[in-house]
């Protein structure tokens, strides 16, 4: 830990500048596995019997699929389809895909989770199906659904270092690229660490905060 | 205004209702007796399509019930019901609760609507619960409330599903009075209870149902003190003196 605080101070720069593409990543698949997830969790309970199995079967695809090997397909085999994408949306195409099936399967107890009655109460008053979900199901869903959210949230944030092997220069590609360069194993991945964690940390926090609030009835 | 006849309707293998055929009048107060399981509740689900039937029909005001054709919406706006378990939205105010339907389904002008509702809260005498949540009133209360939201969507006839058999005993005079006074206003009400003394009361006519078929039907005060069929006699008697 020789000189930590000096190479501290040296580095902290560079990986500042992965931290950026760290946090771009994992808001971008956030947003875009929040977006999926619903939508496979809204077909899964459509009552639709198709769109139901079509969900279902997408879910265990996606989940029987590693993320990295979903990275790789995205950002080298694509390009063979046609279809060339940048390393920083391959990045999020892929870990937003990967994500959706475990958020769709969140979403998806969070809405089974609610009292039939609800539903029929809604029913009663002439409400389909789309205006008993917005109106009655997923504002009450949103509760249950949070607090497992917000640990999906500290799994992407980690996970986005994932985008470093397609070449995405996110904190743990841009630590391993000082690291090399300059042979500070211990202190430049002890910083990365640290950096990780800070950014954790909040998040930690909000699933608490999350938690007690779902608690309280 | 609503006519069933002949519905039949199974659960897998049980069949619940065995050919039903009866109708309301229009400003009728008619009340379902009979023991658990003997396919009340099942009627009414059926009336606002909550439960589909497999044979036979039921029209309200000459319109098919079908709960896969897009005609049940208006329907369920004629009629409103009211359930066993109040299914108030937790996550809504009590104002909100009640404008609901009227502001989201029916689409009405929000300034009458809301109005509308704190008078309808008033009627039901909680005037000063508009703004509280349902979770922190009294079993009795979330119950006027619900009626109150059934009332708000100004429908042609309610449909009550044993509405105070969650209450404790000392709040269940509250809401048979507001039923009683829904009744004399000339609400056209299908009322599933157990509470004898309002069917006799209140109610124009009793359906006395035991095993999915109409057993007994007639005068509320007919059915309830000279009943002529041995089972509605015996169900009576345990349920007047269950001692």
């Amino acid at each position: 830990m020789k000189g930590f605080w000096h190479d501290a101070a040296e580095f902290f720069p560079i990986l500042m500048s992965g931290v950026a593409l760290t946090i771009i990543v994992t808001i971008g698949s956030l947003l875009l596995s929040t977006v999926l997830g619903l939508i496979w969790a809204m077909m899964r309970v459509s009552g639709i019997k198709a769109l139901s199995m079509l969900s279902a079967s997408l879910i265990n695809v996606i989940r029987g699929i590693p993320i990295i090997v979903l990275l790789f397909y995205l950002y080298f085999v694509m390009p063979d389809l046609g279809v060339t994408l940048s390393a920083l949306q391959a990045a999020i195409l892929g870990l937003g895909i990967a994500y959706s099936a475990y958020q769709a399967e969140n979403f998806r107890a969070g809405i089974e989770a609610i009292d039939k009655g609800q539903i029929e109460a809604a029913q009663s008053i002439g409400m389909g199906w789309w205006l008993t979900m917005r109106r009655v199901v997923l504002p009450q869903a949103v509760r249950i659904v949070l607090p497992p959210y917000g640990n999906v949230m500290i799994m992407m944030l980690k996970d986005s270092s994932q985008a470093s092997t397609i070449t995405v220069a996110e904190l743990a590609l841009q630590g391993k690229l000082i690291a090399s360069s300059t042979f500070k194993n211990t202190n430049v991945f002890t910083l990365v660490a640290l950096m990780y964690l800070t950014m954790s940390i909040p998040l930690i926090l909000l699933v608490r905060h999350f938690e007690k609030r779902a608690g309280k009835k | 205004m609503i006519e069933l006849d002949d519905v039949h309707k199974s659960f897998g293998k049980v069949e619940v209702l065995k050919g039903i055929t009866a109708s309301v009048q229009k400003g009728e107060v008619v009340c379902i007796v009979g023991p658990s399981g003997s396919g009340k509740s099942t009627i009414l689900r059926c009336i606002n399509g909550l439960e589909s039937y497999d044979r036979g029909e039921i029209s309200v005001e000459g319109l098919k019930v079908d709960r896969d054709a897009p005609s049940i919406v208006k329907v369920r706006t004629q009629v409103s019901m009211v359930f066993q378990r109040f299914n108030l939205f937790p996550h809504r105010t009590v104002l909100e609760n009640v404008v609901e339907g009227p502001l989201f389904v029916k689409k009405e002008p929000r300034a009458q609507v809301l109005e509308r509702g704190r008078a309808l809260l008033g009627q039901v005498g909680l005037a000063e619960k508009a703004d509280a949540h349902p979770p922190q009133l009294s079993g009795g209360q979330q119950q006027r409330v619900a009626i109150a939201r059934a009332l708000a969507m100004q429908p042609k006839a309610i449909l009550f599903d044993e509405p105070t058999s969650a209450l404790d005993p000392e709040l269940v005079g509250d809401v048979l009075g507001v039923m009683r006074k829904l009744a004399d206003d000339g609400m056209t009400m299908v009322v599933v209870t157990h509470e004898m003394g309002f069917a006799r009361d209140v109610a124009d006519r009793v359906l006395f149902i035991d095993g999915g078929v109409i057993v007994e039907q007639g005068p509320a005060k007919s059915v309830l003190n000279q009943p002529q069929h041995p089972r509605t006699q015996d169900f009576l008697r345990r349920v007047l003196h269950p001692l």
